[in-house]
C-alpha cells in the first residue's frame, strides 16, 4: 500500500523549536519488536508457574448434572482440576450494568460456570497442570454430565412469550431498550417527496487479535499481595476488578502490561476465565498461566456487532431530508459484559444515527436481547459501523431515489462548517467538525469527476464499478460520561510523571497503554516536544499500576487526546522546574530561558547557557552550590481530563472504488479514500496507519467476517480458515487526507484516529457495491457480509 | 491447543518406514510436510500413537522426466514444483494451479505427496491429477503397485492408501503438442481452500476439444469428474457443457456458501476454463 502524507503544516503554539508534533516519528518500540525482542505475557515465565485448561461446554445452553474430576487429577502433571462451585469460595460474581443505561439488567456471572452453561464454550472446570499440554491431556478425561436446556438464539423471536427465559429471575430475555423521539418525525414524513425504508442487517463478528487473550496471575501469601501480568488495555481497571471480587485492597494487586499484539477492544473487558485464572493462584497459591488459543477465542472473546435495523429516511424532491427514523435490534450473550455492559454498542447507534446531518426529526428505539451465544461488547469503533452504515445507507438511497448525485445530497444537508459549536437531534454536542471541507478534499484526491467518467464509460463494456461515500462522525476523548457516571471504576483522566535522569535524559511515565498502536511513541514525541529534548532522550513506561499515574488506559481513541495532553503538561511543568534550577545556577531570570535539544538556551537568542546533563549533575550531586532554600524539583506530574465537552467528536469521509464481477459475485476493491480530522495530527504516520488498519476492519464487516451460528447456538466457523478475516492481497490501496480542526479543551488540540476508519468503511463498500449495480436493477444488498452468494440472489443469478 | 502425546520416529529407509506402519496399525502416521497433518495434531482432531517422518528420505523427492512420463517423488515440495522449468513445459496445468495452494510459506514446506494422499476434497492436487491421467505409485509390505488417480480418491478423505502402504511417487503422461489445459478456483482470499474450482486438460481437435477432462474440486467428498460435460464440450457446445453440470456434479452447502451458487459459480468456472484451453491454441 502506497503510503502518502499530505498533512498541511499548520503552526501552532505546539511549533516549539525542534517539535516533534506533527512529525512521522518512528516508533522507539520498533527495533525492540521487529528483532523479536517484545515481551508479551506470553513470554512470561515464573518459578512454580502451573498452566490451566479449560473443559468448555460443547452446548449453547444446559444444565450442570455432575462433573467427575477423579480420572483427570490423576494425569501425569495435574495439580488441580476445579470446578465452579469450588472457585466461587475464592471469587465473587458480578453483573455488568451501569446506572446511566437506565432499566439495563443482566444476570450474576460467575469465573467458571456453578450449575449451568449458558453458551458453547462458557468454562465449566479447570485443569491446572505443570503444562498446558499435560492440562488439555487431563481436560479430556473429565466427565461432565450435561441435562441439555432449551436454546435462545433468534433475536427476533427472543421476547416471545414462548420463548424460553434464559434467566429466570430476570422475567424475560431483555437486556436493554431505549427510546428516543425528537422534533417533529410524523408529521416530517408525511410531508416529504419520498421515503426510503429498507432493512440494515451487521454479521456478528469479532476483533481477531494477533497475540490472542493471556494472563499469567501471581499470588504470593507471604506478601499478601496479587501480581498479574496482563494483555489488557485498562490495567487500572483490571486492577479494581481483580481486587473487588477476591476481596482484596486495591494496593494489594499490581497489574503488570508489557507489550500486547493487537486489542481493538476485544481486551479491555472482564472474562470469565481470565477471573478464573487470578482466582486459581489464590487458591492454589503459586504463578498460574492462562493463554487463550485460536479455538477458544473464537467462542470466548467477545463478539460485536450482530444488528438488525429497520430504517427509513424522508427526502424532498430538492435533497432536504426531513427525517430519521430506526428500529434497532441485537442479541447478545447469556450475560452483559462486565464492567462495561453490552448495550453500548446499541445506545451508540441511537445516539450516532443522522449524526452528520442537520435534520431536527429523528425517532430511534433500540432493544438487546440475551442469547444462548458467546458474548458480546465492544469491538473497536462500537455502534459506529453500524449507524453510518445506516445513515449513509439511506442517504445515498434516498439520493438514488430523486436521481440526486450522491455528494450533492451531502453537500445540502451536512451540518455547516461554520455552524459550530452545534448538536445532533439525538444530543450530542460538535465542537467543531469540518464535513464539507473534508468531503471537498475527498472530491479532489479522488479525482471524482475522471472515476466517474471511467465507470460511465466501462459499463458500456460490461464492467460494472461502483463508487460509495460515507461521511462518519466519531467518538473520542471520552470524558466521565460514557463509564463513570454510571458507576463503573473506568477513570476518565489520565496522568503522566516525567523526571530528569542524572545525565539529562528523561522518563516519562503515562497511564495509557502501548497495544500496538502507537501510543508510546506519541507520549515520547509530545514528551520530547514540549520538555526540550530529542526523543532518543525520552524513555516511555507503560502499563504497571505500581509505578504508572492512574490511568484509564487505552480505548475509546483516548490514548493520544488524554494521554498526550497530560504528557504535554508534565513535560511543561518539568521544562519550569528544570529552568528553575538553571535560572539560579546561571542568576539569570528563569522565563528568559528555554529547553532546546538538551541546552538550556536564551529563550530569544537561542544561545546554548548550560546543558542538561550540567544541570542534572548539579541538582543531583551538587546541590550545595545552590542557594540557600532552593530545592530542585526534577519530577513533574499532569493530569487531564476532558470537560467542556462529553466527548471529542471527530468527523471525515470516505470512499469506495471498486468492480463487482457480475458472473460470480465477487468484489474486487480497487481503492479506497479517507479524508478525516482528528484535530492536531501529532505522528502522521501513526494515524494514517490507524486510519488504514480501521478500514482494513470495516472492509472485514463489508464483505469477510461473520460469527456463523446455527439455531442451537453452535457456531459453526470458529478457526481460521473458516472465519474470514481481511488479508493483504485482496485489500485496495488505501488513501488518507487530513483536515485539522483542533480541539479547543487541550493546548494540544488532539483528537482520536482509532476507530475512523472501522467506522466509516463498512458503509462506503456497501454504498459502492449498490452503485456498481443499480444499472442491472438489482435489489439494494443491505445485509453484511455481502458475499457472492448474496451478490448473485440480489442479481437474480441464483435463487 | 497442544496435541495428545505421541511417538515420534525418524525414518532411515522406505523399507523401514512400511515396517514402522505396520507395528501399529490404526496408530501411525507420515509426516511428510506437515502442513495440514500438525493442524489436525494440535486440535486434537487426530491422536496417532506414532509419527513416522520420512522427511529424511530424499529418495521420495526429485522431479524428472522418464521417457513420455513426468514423475514426480511425493517429498518433493510445492513450491519446487511452482518453479520447475520442467512441470512448466510437461504438466503446464501443475504450473497454473499452484500459486492458488495456499501461501508461499506453507508451499515451501508441504509436498505433492502429502496432499495427494490426505486427501482433501477441496484442494487443488487432487483434482489437478485427476485431470492429468496421472498415476501414483504406491509402496507396501507386499511391493510396489500403480494406481490412476481416476481410482484413488475413494471418499472423504478416503484413498486406495492401505494402512501400510507409501505414498512414493506421481506418474504423469508428458504433455504433447496438442495439450491444452485451464485451471481456476473460486477462493475468498487467496491461498483459501476454494468454494469451487475446475482442473481440466483436452487435446485440440482442429478448431474444438477432444479428450476433455474436467475434474472439479470442492463439490464433493473427492475430486468429481463432469463427465456429461466433458462430452458436451468436445462436442463444441459450451451452453450444453454447462447445462449438464447440474446433472455432473451435486455439491453441498458448506458454511461459505451454498449448493445452488456453487452450482452456479462450476458453470462460471466452466465457461472460464473452457477459454483458456480454446485460446491457448492460436
Amino acid at each position: 500500500m502506497k503510503i502518502t502524507d499530505d498533512v498541511p503544516s499548520t503552526l501552532t503554539a505546539l511549533d516549539r523549536p525542534n517539535s516533534y508534533i506533527g512529525r512521522s516519528v518512528p516508533r522507539p518500540n520498533l527495533a525492540r519488536l521487529t528483532q523479536g525482542r517484545g515481551h508479551y505475557v506470553t513470554d512470561v515465565t515464573l518459578p512454580r508457574m502451573a498452566h490451566v485448561a479449560y473443559v468448555r461446554s460443547p452446548h449453547a445452553h444446559a444444565r450442570i448434572v455432575r462433573i467427575d474430576t477423579t480420572a483427570a487429577k490423576k494425569m501425569p502433571g495435574v495439580i488441580a482440576a476445579v470446578t465452579g462451585p469450588e472457585l466461587a469460595k475464592v471469587i465473587t460474581p458480578w453483573v455488568g450494568v451501569l446506572t446511566h443505561l437506565k432499566g439495563l439488567k443482566s444476570a450474576p456471572q460467575s469465573a467458571i460456570a456453578i450449575d449451568r452453561a449458558c453458551w458453547q464454550g462458557e468454562a465449566v472446570c479447570a485443569v491446572v497442570a505443570r503444562t498446558r499440554a499435560e492440562a488439555e491431556d487431563a481436560c479430556a478425561l473429565v466427565q461432565v454430565d450435561y441435562e441439555e436446556l432449551p436454546t435462545v438464539t433468534d433475536p427476533e423471536t427472543a421476547l416471545d412469550a414462548a420463548t424460553h427465559v434464559i434467566h429466570a429471575d430476570l422475567g424475560d430475555n431483555l437486556c436493554f431498550e431505549r427510546s428516543l423521539d425528537v422534533g417533529t418525525v410524523d408529521a416530517a414524513f408525511a410531508g416529504s417527496d419520498a421515503v426510503v425504508e429498507t432493512t440494515f442487517v451487521f454479521g456478528r463478528h469479532t476483533g481477531v487479535t494477533n497475540e490472542p487473550r493471556a494472563i499469567v496471575a501471581d499470588w504470593n501469601p507471604g506478601e499478601q499481595r496479587l501480581t498479574v501480568y496482563h494483555g489488557t488495555q485498562a490495567p487500572h481497571m483490571m486492577q479494581n476488578l481483580f481486587a473487588k471480587h477476591l476481596g482484596l485492597e486495591e494496593s494489594q494487586v499490581r497489574v503488570l502490561t508489557k507489550d500486547v499484539g493487537g486489542s481493538f477492544g476485544i481486551k479491555v473487558h472482564t472474562y470469565a476465565d481470565e477471573m478464573a485464572v487470578v482466582a486459581l493462584s489464590k487458591l492454589l497459591k503459586r504463578p498460574v498461566k492462562f493463554v487463550a488459543d485460536r479455538i477458544e477465542s473464537f467462542v470466548t472473546d467477545i463478539h460485536a456487532r450482530d444488528h438488525r435495523v429497520k430504517a427509513k429516511i424522508g427526502v424532498m424532491n430538492d435533497g432536504t431530508i426531513t427525517a430519521f427514523e430506526i428500529d434497532d435490534l441485537t442479541g447478545i450473550g447469556p450475560y452483559s459484559v462486565y464492567p462495561r455492559t453490552s448495550g453500548i454498542e446499541a445506545n451508540q447507534i441511537v445516539n450516532l444515527t443522522g449524526g452528520p446531518y442537520a435534520c431536527p426529526n429523528y425517532r430511534a428505539h433500540t432493544r438487546v436481547v440475551f442469547q444462548n451465544k458467546n458474548v458480546m461488547c465492544q469491538y473497536r469503533a462500537v455502534g459506529h459501523p453500524i449507524a453510518c452504515a445506516v445513515t449513509e445507507g439511506l442517504v445515498e438511497l434516498a439520493a438514488a431515489k430523486i436521481g440526486m448525485d450522491p455528494l450533492d445530497i451531502r453537500r445540502k444537508n451536512l451540518i455547516a462548517d461554520n455552524a459550530y459549536p452545534t448538536g445532533s437531534a439525538s444530543g450530542l454536542k460538535f465542537e467543531a467538525l469540518s464535513h464539507h471541507a473534508s468531503l471537498d478534499k475527498l472530491v479532489k484526491m479522488m479525482d471524482h469527476d475522471a472515476l466517474r467518467a471511467e465507470q460511465t464509460a466501462l459499463r458500456h463494456k460490461g464492467i460494472y464499478r461502483g463508487i460509495g461515500f460515507a461521511s462518519f462522525i466519531e467518538v473520542t476523548n471520552p470524558s466521565a460520561a460514557f463509564y463513570g457516571v454510571g458507576g463503573a471504576k473506568i477513570s476518565a483522566q489520565d496522568g503522566c510523571t516525567i523526571k530528569l535522569d542524572a545525565q539529562g535524559a528523561i522518563v516519562c511515565h503515562t497511564g495509557v497503554t502501548e497495544q500496538g498502536q502507537g501510543a508510546e511513541a506519541v507520549i515520547a514525541q509530545v514528551a520530547a516536544s514540549a520538555f526540550g529534548v530529542a526523543i532518543e532522550r525520552v524513555r516511555v513506561i507503560t502499563g504497571d499500576t505500581d509505578n504508572t499515574p492512574y490511568g484509564g488506559g487505552t480505548w475509546a481513541s483516548r490514548a493520544a487526546g488524554i494521554g498526550g495532553e497530560a504528557a504535554w503538561q508534565a513535560g511543561k511543568a518539568l521544562r519550569q522546574n528544570v529552568l528553575a534550577v538553571a535560572g539560579s545556577i546561571l542568576q539569570a531570570k528563569p522565563e528568559t530561558l528555554d529547553i532546546r535539544d538538551s541546552q538550556v538556551v536564551d529563550a530569544g537568542t537561542g544561545k546554548e547557557r548550560i546543558g542538561l546533563d550540567e544541570v542534572a549533575r548539579i541538582a543531583y550531586f551538587r546541590p550545595d552550590t545552590l542557594p540557600p532554600g532552593f530545592q530542585a524539583e526534577l519530577m513533574a506530574t499532569r493530569h487531564y481530563v476532558p470537560r467542556a465537552f462529553p466527548f471529542s467528536f471527530t468527523n471525515g469521509i470516505q470512499a469506495s472504488y471498486l468492480e463487482v464481477d457480475t458472473d460470480s459475485g465477487f468484489v474486487k476493491l480497487l481503492k479506497h479514500w479517507c479524508v478525516e480530522d482528528c484535530g492536531t495530527v501529532i505522528n502522521p504516520q501513526l494515524v494514517d496507519e490507524q486510519v488504514r488498519g480501521g478500514v482494513v476492519q470495516g472492509i472485514g464487516a463489508a464483505l469477510y467476517e461473520q460469527c456463523v451460528y446455527d439455531e442451537r447456538g453452535q457456531m459453526l466457523n470458529g478457526n481460521m480458515a473458516d472465519y474470514l478475516v481481511p488479508m493483504a492481497s485482496e485489500m485496495p490501496d488505501i488513501q488518507c487526507g487530513h483536515v485539522v480542526s483542533p480541539t479547543a479543551d487541550s493546548e494540544l488540540g488532539a483528537k482520536g484516529a482509532g476507530e475512523a476508519g472501522t467506522a466509516g468503511a463498512p458503509a462506503c463498500v456497501m454504498n459502492a457495491i449498490n452503485d456498481a449495480l443499480r444499472p442491472l436493477g438489482a435489489a439494494p444488498l443491505t445485509d453484511m457480509p455481502f458475499t457472492p452468494g448474496k451478490i448473485l440472489r440480489a442479481l437474480g443469478r441464483v435463487s | 491447543m497442544k496435541p495428545a502425546p505421541f511417538g515420534y520416529a525418524k525414518a532411515r529407509s522406505l523399507d523401514e518406514a512400511i515396517g514402522l506402519l505396520g507395528q501399529q496399525p490404526d496408530g501411525v502416521k507420515l509426516l511428510a510436510g506437515g502442513q495440514s497433518l500438525i493442524a489436525t495434531l494440535n486440535m486434537r482432531l487426530s491422536e496417532p500413537r506414532l509419527l513416522v517422518d520420512i522427511n529424511g528420505l530424499h529418495e521420495l523427492s526429485g522431479i524428472r522426466l522418464d521417457n513420455d512420463h513426468l514423475v514426480i517423488g511425493a517429498m518433493t515440495r510445492q513450491v519446487e514444483i511452482e518453479r520447475s522449468a520442467d512441470i512448466a513445459r510437461h504438466a503446464p496445468l501443475l504450473a497454473k494451479a499452484l500459486p492458488h495452494i495456499a501461501h508461499p510459506a506453507i508451499r515451501n514446506r508441504g509436498t505433492i505427496g502429502g496432499s495427494i494422499a490426505f486427501a482433501d476434497p477441496a484442494a487443488e492436487l487432487p483434482a489437478c491429477l485427476t485431470a492429468l491421467s496421472a498415476e501414483i505409485e504406491i509402496a507396501g509390505p507386499s511391493g510396489k503397485r500403480t494406481v490412476r488417480a481416476d481410482d484413488f480418491f475413494k471418499g472423504l478423505f478416503e484413498t486406495a492408501l492401505g494402512p501400510q502402504d507409501v505414498l512414493t511417487a506421481i506418474r504423469i503422461p508428458t504433455a504433447l503438442a496438442d495439450h491444452r489445459c485451464g485451471f481456476d478456483e473460486f477462493a475468498r482470499r487467496l491461498g483459501d481452500y476454494a468454494i469451487v474450482g475446475l482442473a481440466a486438460t483436452a487435446r485440440a481437435n482442429g478448431a474444438g476439444l477432444k479428450d476433455v477432462r474436467l475434474a472439479y474440486f470442492g463439490v464433493g467428498a473427492t475430486p468429481v469428474r463432469a463427465s456429461r460435460a466433458e462430452v458436451a464440450l468436445a462436442a463444441g457446445d459450451l451452453d450444453k457443457a454447462v447445462a449438464s453440470l447440474s446433472g455432473d456434479i451435486d455439491p453441498q452447502d458448506d458454511v461459505q456458501e451454498n449448493a445452488a451458487v456453487k452450482q452456479h459459480l462450476a458453470g462460471v468456472l466452466l465457461r472460464r476454463v473452457a477459454k483458456q484451453m480454446t485460446e491457448a491454441r492460436s
